[in-house]
């Protein structure tokens, strides 16, 4: 956990303070909806189909017990009682009233909370694995970094009002759990020749309408100069990234026109002139904010302790044991991931019910914290083992203890057009009706790991085209349509997805995904053959027909 | 439009000349870019000020010959939420070390004047009367800066490092 100090409160109620004068301003019709729009956007107010909706950032995935409590008393005081966890380490409220909004982010700026830039042309919330500080294979703790960039990156004079939108993310972990190479900067910690870490620097990466995997433009940034490489970037872009056009304004597409190696030769060359300026990092102020990690004290236990094996003769434990546990780092300790997709429920939706009582079990078992993840699920990282008994009897008394993350229900999906303005189709009742095909968790199981993606349009929330399956709903002559692609993955061999064949009108698409399901069981090579193996070794085309043969 | 320096309403001292008027003598003026440009050498002779517009889409690397004898750098926001002059800015304050007028023109915001000082401007023309009157304000909004950049504002990272040399 990162403990805030004096500067970090200051500036957040700084912040709280000047948007309640905005929002006045707004109200008594000072400003006008095209001047307030880029102002609340960037403290994360959003104007949806219905109401306001406000985004929470979580950085780097990392929750206190009393942050939780906090998000419920939001969903309680302000909403209907729920709050939505994305797909990228955020929360977000509904149905929130703008004239309640500054009361709001007061309220959550007590517990360190805001919606700082969390939307707008601006710098986004820096993501990284949401298992950071307890994965037994990371090289160091990558959120000191992310929250380096954060603060550096937090109200930029510079790049507040850049052609568009920007993402961060970071991992320092072998396996990629922050989909670093579909972000504007993506950055993988890493150990060079010397046994010195630093960072691998991907650029230009991001899905939307013009999906791209992000580039390296160089292989091993030393630590110190990770703000003002960065910075480098952030200035060219901001300077020649294309604003005639808000489709053609993501860096993506910068890096695309200009190519990597010219858009990597005008970031060397600004970085010339500033990595030995006030930007390289002093070794003291690194430190410093390490210092403020708290990391729990951890008991000295064994792996395995008599009472799992013990409670493992239980078939429902067991199942959701092998399936929702993970290894420590820690001896003794495990990982459990909290499933927010329970069968025919909105995926990554918690009540403040399940919020309190969740914080109240990180109090219990998991040193008071509690992850958030790009999968939408939850995750209590410090679990001594001997609970998880005692811990999958509360988790599963409130629900959130289905067995099915990583299989066919653990379904990612953006709020579609049950909420979203933006969107030419629902998302969230396919998910649902998709959940309640599978809810079969022996047929799940049978399936395997399996990510489904579903985004209810071009702009790609949901991630469609890095699912092993994902779905994108499309408009046509006013139906909702939905297109499939096979075979996309986010980890560190990032791939997109390829399109399956024509698409289907709403009340198919669960038949679909269960075709595919069905094809996928006959073409394995074996029952160990993973989904995503499968179609790189098949390719799409026998999906199709078996698929579509029956259509 | 209200022009703010120094934190106050004030007087334009600048006349601005399009692209074919004749320059007036002995009175500051503001000159587009191309005609700075083609007559720079006859500018340098004058007695009065010389200012130029400088538009968001050009380096502003061009202008650094002429750095040392122009009163004043007008840079342009064709709308608030176009801020490639903040870039513009920051180097011809830090890179270039640019001491004369560092002028924001065209749509700004009150609440974009502590980006626009942060990134070195000192003169605002604001197209609000509101604006310009709570401008003091709307600068002194923040005490804590997470990033150092060109006003020489004490960053956290250097407030954090004199804490830990304190220990």
């Amino acid at each position: 956990m990162y403990i805030y100090d004096d500067f970090d409160r200051t500036l957040v109620q700084e912040r709280v303070r000047e948007f309640g004068d905005q929002v006045n301003r707004r109200l008594s019709g000072e400003l006008t909806e095209e001047e307030f729009k880029p102002l609340r956007l960037m403290n994360g107010v959003y104007l949806q189909l219905h109401a306001y909706m406000l985004r929470i950032a979580i950085p780097y995935g990392t929750l206190s017990s009393d942050q939780l409590r906090m998000l419920a008393h939001v969903a309680r005081r302000y909403d209907r009682n729920y709050g939505h966890f994305t797909t990228r380490q955020n929360i977000q409220f509904n149905w929130i009233k703008l004239k309640e909004l500054p009361d709001a982010m007061a309220d959550l700026a007590r517990a360190g909370l805001h919606g700082m830039q969390t939307s707008g042309n601006c710098v986004r919330n820096v993501t990284t694995d949401q298992w950071a500080g307890v994965a037994p294979d990371e090289i160091e703790d990558p959120r000191i970094w992310a929250e380096l960039l954060r603060q550096h990156l937090t109200l930029h004079p510079e790049f507040s009002f850049l052609p568009r939108k920007f993402k961060v993310a970071l991992t320092a972990a072998a396996h990629d759990r922050a989909a670093v190479k579909i972000h504007d900067v993506g950055l993988r910690m890493h150990r060079n020749g010397a046994g010195e870490t630093g960072f691998e620097v991907i650029v230009g990466g991001g899905l939307g309408r013009t999906p791209f995997i992000g580039k390296t433009i160089k292989p091993f940034l030393p630590k110190r100069d990770l703000l003002s490489y960065v910075e480098a970037i952030m200035r060219t872009y901001n300077q020649y990234g294309r604003r005639d056009n808000i489709y053609k304004a993501r860096m993506k597409i910068l890096v695309h026109e200009l190519g990597a190696e010219k858009f990597a030769g005008e970031v060397e060359e600004e970085w010339q002139a500033i990595k030995e300026g006030p930007l390289a990092l002093d070794a003291a102020v690194v430190a410093d904010i390490a210092a403020r990690f708290r990391y729990p004290r951890y008991e000295l236990l064994a792996d395995n302790p008599p009472e799992l094996a013990r409670a493992r003769e239980d078939n429902r434990f067991r199942l959701w044991l092998d399936n929702a546990a993970i290894n420590h780092k820690v001896a003794g300790y495990a990982i459990v991931t909290l499933s927010l997709k329970p069968e025919g429920g909105p995926p990554g939706d918690a009540t403040a019910a399940q919020m309190d009582a969740i914080a109240e079990l990180a109090d219990r078992y998991s040193h008071s914290e509690i992850r958030v993840g790009h999968e939408q699920n939850l995750a209590l990282p410090h679990v001594a083992q001997r609970d998880l008994p005692a811990l999958w009897r509360a988790l599963d008394a409130i629900g959130v203890a289905t067995p099915n993350v990583n299989l066919i229900s653990d379904i990612i999906a953006c709020p579609g057009l049950d909420y979203c303005s933006l969107a030419n189709a629902r998302s969230i009742p396919v998910a649902e009706e998709i959940t309640r095909r599978f809810r079969d968790l022996d047929l799940a199981r049978n399936v395997g790991p399996l990510h489904i993606n579903i985004s209810g349009c071009i702009n790609a929330c949901g991630h469609h085209h890095i699912g092993h399956i994902g779905i994108l709903g499309v408009e046509k002559n006013g139906e909702e349509y939905y297109q499939v692609t096979l075979g996309g993955r986010a980890d560190e061999t990032a791939e997109l997805g390829t399109i399956l064949g024509p698409a289907v009108p709403y009340a198919e698409i669960a038949d679909v995904v269960e075709g595919i399901a069905a094809a996928y069981l006959e073409l394995r090579a074996r029952p160990g053959e993973l989904f995503i193996d499968t179609v790189k070794r098949v390719g799409v085309d026998p999906f199709r027909e078996r698929v579509y043969a029956a259509r | 439009m209200p022009l703010v320096k120094a934190g106050r309403i004030v007087e334009d001292r600048f006349v601005r000349v399009l692209d074919e008027a004749s320059i007036p003598d002995g009175v500051a003026v503001i000159l587009p870019a191309a005609r700075l440009l083609a007559d720079a050498r006859d500018l340098v002779l004058r007695q009065a000020a010389t200012g130029v517009v400088w538009p968001n889409d050009r380096k502003v690397a061009e202008l650094a010959p002429y750095l040392d004898w122009i009163a004043l750098v007008a840079l342009v926001f064709p709308n608030f939420r176009d801020g490639r002059g903040y870039s513009q800015a920051r180097i011809l304050r830090e890179r270039y070390h640019f001491r004369g007028e560092l002028r924001a023109t065209g749509q700004i915001l009150r609440d974009q004047c502590l980006f626009l000082q942060r990134a070195g401007f000192d003169a605002f023309e604001l197209t609000k009367d509101a604006d310009a009157a709570a401008f003091v304000a709307a600068v002194h909004r923040y005490s804590v800066f997470y990033q150092p950049a060109a006003d020489g504002r004490a960053s956290t990272l250097t407030a954090r490092l004199a804490r830990v040399s304190q220990h």
